[in-house]
């Protein structure tokens, strides 16, 4: 008798395997009805609700549960986050946020892998452009252009173009930036330089003048490849201009002249040989990072976002404190199509997943308000995207940055965001080449019409 | 029910029964094995011959024009190319290296089993740590150039990373160091396996130290170099972590291997049709390998061991 149950039991346990295993086996597809990880029970419970609710129209006294995932692993962002989602649980009792936080890197692979699963979180983290486009033609994402129509507030104008795909949103952006170039006015005033350049020649003369009083003219990040791409990205908007640039994400291709001028036009920057030692290996962040570079004085300029002095004070003396910190926008190009206050740049937003409740339009809504903006900016160190917050930013630099991206006429997206996440880094790794001597403008633009092939 | 038992069944019906016993003892262990190793492997090969970003449907087959165009891609050629040359030099440098170690660390030496763990010792630590501390190391402006400076009184800054011409040999560096005492400890282990009759008798016989060595010890070590050569090949085949951590593949994909080559395009370029193709180049590559080596150069050592058939 014995031999005969454990027999019968050990049948059941394979047979419970063989089903498990099947359950787990066939998770590629994309139209997983079953939960495999309950966390929680509001988790089941919105399970439960997407599968049996048919009328999404209404919001519901039900309790609802809303996944977001979201980059700021840090304070403050990290903090001001929680406390919006807080207070609108708080207005909201039926409501619960279930907040993921992840790294930038480890939240695009997870993200990834959770969107191959048909597992899409109700809002996340996005930077628009060519990946949500991918994530738009797959049927990942929800078109909220109607529900933002409705908003309380209005957003800037490129912010809001960030987040559309073909005319229609479908997400909210919270953070705007542009970039330019950081400088450290003591080094300048050392080399005898009076100011910023305005034009691309003088920008050479002054990186000449640089070098020739000993001063590494330019910090660079060619180690992780984007930071190199702002120089021709930036480069190639001013020569070929904002209609070009827009062309040339429609038509897929880089084959207007520009951009090989853009090339050619850094090759002459390249040739000076302005960066510090090694730069094909440095990071940006870290302590041995491009912005660690910059805030030891061991170089003069960088080209980069608006998160800079941030990253620089965190691994570096803190120059803005000394009043040391310059920013200008970069130079016009002589015989350029691109208007001089035309900017480059990027930043931040949230995308709806498709079958979001109801209740995380309201919730973007709230977050997207003139309050909230304002403590974005106030707060969190970022660019608020909201019209009317622009008040809440008082850091002299930064108020540079967001009254010249008031001024751009039109903000050309990261080039390796604005395309699809392939062509990107053709793009990426084209430029890091050209910059490291070996490559030729033309391999650019050959690499980036391959990739898009 | 015990009556049926005392009279034992023939043979062939005795066999027959045992059958579904050996099946449902198997099935656990066999179906993991299906779920986690073969299924993903067919998908992988399955992928392999799509165009596929990972989002949408699998509708865009295109045959073999992902493996086409990995061939022709300049970037991987020369990742494939750093594969071989790592090979190489691990089997020139890093394994003659441990085997003079071991040989050395086999004398009757003062402190011989503190300098057994000390080699012993990076081998232990992870491939992320070892990364992430030699990239300090190596780093412009870091602890060795800081040291070189401090030595010399001028100014050093030598790029062992950030060279595209030397990265690559910074990169070998750093394995030999993490992994030529875990081979250390392999020959050691041999050659303690040799009989001190054996060398004992050659040294009546008159033979002197290199003669001991080239007739006694480096046949009767054969068999643990062999399997030591094996390990070498294949870990040298797949290395990933170490690269990924502290180079990155770069600067200018100078040190991308296979692997890193591959995660950069299903990570970072989300093409994991293409990239799919990438690992079974690498999968069929390092199959191949081990299969011939298996073959040829393992065989006599394998003599008596279940893998061979006719045993």
């Amino acid at each position: 008798m014995r031999t005969k149950r454990s027999r019968l039991m050990l049948l059941l346990t394979v047979l419970a395997m063989v089903l498990a295993a099947c359950g787990g086996g066939d998770g590629g597809g994309a139209t997983d009805s079953t939960e495999t990880t309950a966390g929680d029970s509001e988790n089941t419970t919105t399970t439960a609700d997407s599968g049996t609710d048919t009328t999404e129209a209404e919001p519901t006294e039900e309790p609802v549960t809303i996944e977001w995932w979201h980059i700021q692993n840090n304070d403050p962002g990290l903090s001001l986050w929680q406390a919006v989602a807080d207070e609108f649980m708080a207005e909201h009792p039926n409501v619960t946020i279930d907040i993921t936080v992840q790294e930038n890197e480890a939240f695009k692979q997870a993200l990834q892998t959770s969107l191959q699963a048909g597992d899409v979180p109700d809002i996340f983290q996005s930077w628009g452009g060519g990946g949500l486009r991918e994530q738009v033609d797959a049927g990942l994402v929800m078109d909220i252009t109607d529900a933002a129509a409705g908003f309380d507030s209005e957003f800037n104008g490129a912010a809001a173009s960030m987040m559309e795909i073909d005319g229609r949103m479908y997400g909210v952006p919270f953070d705007l930036g542009i970039v330019g170039v950081w400088y450290n006015k003591a080094l300048f005033e050392e080399a005898g330089i009076d100011g910023p350049p305005a034009t691309w020649d003088e920008m050479l003369e002054d990186v000449q003048t640089l070098k020739d009083a000993g001063i590494t003219p330019i910090s660079l990040a060619a180690g992780d490849k984007w930071p190199a791409m702002f120089w021709y990205g930036y480069m190639a908007l001013r020569i070929a201009g904002a209609d070009v640039m827009q062309q040339a994400g429609i038509d897929e291709n880089f084959n207007d002249p520009a951009f090989v001028q853009a090339g050619e036009e850094l090759q002459r920057l390249i040739d000076l040989e302005p960066f510090q030692p090694g730069y094909l290996a440095t990071p940006w962040d870290g302590p041995d990072g491009a912005a660690a570079v910059l805030a030891n004085s061991e170089a003069a300029m960088m080209l980069m976002g608006h998160w800079a002095p941030g990253t620089m004070s965190a691994n570096g003396p803190d120059l803005a404190a000394d009043d040391n910190l310059g920013w200008f926008i970069f130079p016009e190009v002589e015989g350029g199509a691109g208007a001089a206050t035309d900017a480059f740049g990027g930043g931040n937003g949230f995308a709806v997943g498709k079958d979001a409740p109801p209740e995380a339009l309201e919730f973007l809504e709230y977050l997207s308000s003139v309050d909230v903006a304002n403590r974005v900016g106030g707060e969190a160190n970022l660019l608020p995207t909201t019209v009317g917050s622009e008040g809440s930013i008082t850091d002299p630099n930064l108020v540079d940055v967001i009254s010249a991206r008031g001024e751009a006429g039109y903000v050309q997206l990261y080039l390796d965001q604005a395309y699809p996440p392939e062509v990107g880094a053709a793009v990426n790794d084209s430029i890091v080449t050209l910059f490291s001597g070996d490559g030729v403008p033309q391999d650019v633009v050959d690499a980036v019409n391959a990739s898009w092939e | 029910m015990t009556a049926t038992q005392i009279t034992a069944p023939p043979a062939r019906q005795r066999r027959a029964r045992k059958w579904p016993i050996i099946l449902a003892l198997l099935a656990p262990a066999l179906i993991l094995y299906v779920v986690f190793v073969i299924f993903p492997i067919g998908q992988a090969f399955r992928y392999s011959l799509f165009d596929w970003n990972g989002l949408q449907p699998l509708t865009d087959f295109v045959g073999t024009d992902n493996f086409s165009q990995a061939f022709e891609d300049p970037v991987f050629r020369g990742a494939l190319t750093h594969n071989g040359i790592i090979v190489a030099l691990t089997l020139l440098l890093q394994l003659p290296f441990a085997l003079f170690l071991a040989v050395l660390l086999d004398q009757d030496l003062r402190g011989r089993s503190l300098m057994r763990l000390l080699f012993f010792a990076p081998y232990v630590l992870s491939e992320v740590v070892t990364a992430v501390v030699w990239r300090q190391i190596f780093r412009p402006g870091g602890l060795l150039d800081a040291g070189v400076s401090a030595a010399t009184g001028e100014q050093f800054q030598g790029l062992w990373i950030a060279d595209p011409d030397i990265v690559l040999y910074s990169v070998f560096f750093v394995v030999s160091w993490k992994y030529f005492g875990f081979h250390m400890i392999l020959m050691l282990a041999g050659l303690q396996q040799i009989p001190d009759d054996l060398e004992e008798a050659a040294a009546i016989d008159g033979a002197n130290w290199w003669q001991t060595f080239r007739h006694i010890t480096v046949p009767l070590l054969g068999p643990t170099v062999r399997v030591s050569i094996f390990l070498a090949i294949i870990g040298s085949l797949q290395l990933f972590d170490l690269v990924w951590v502290m180079t990155g593949g770069g600067p200018v994909n100078a040190s991308n291997t296979m692997a890193t080559y591959l995660i950069d395009w299903a990570f970072r370029r989300f093409q994991f049709g293409y990239a799919s193709a990438v690992s079974v180049i690498i999968f069929v590559l390092s199959l191949i390998v081990a299969i011939a080596y298996q073959r040829w150069a393992l065989s006599r050592d394998l003599d008596g061991a279940i893998t061979v058939r006719g045993a």
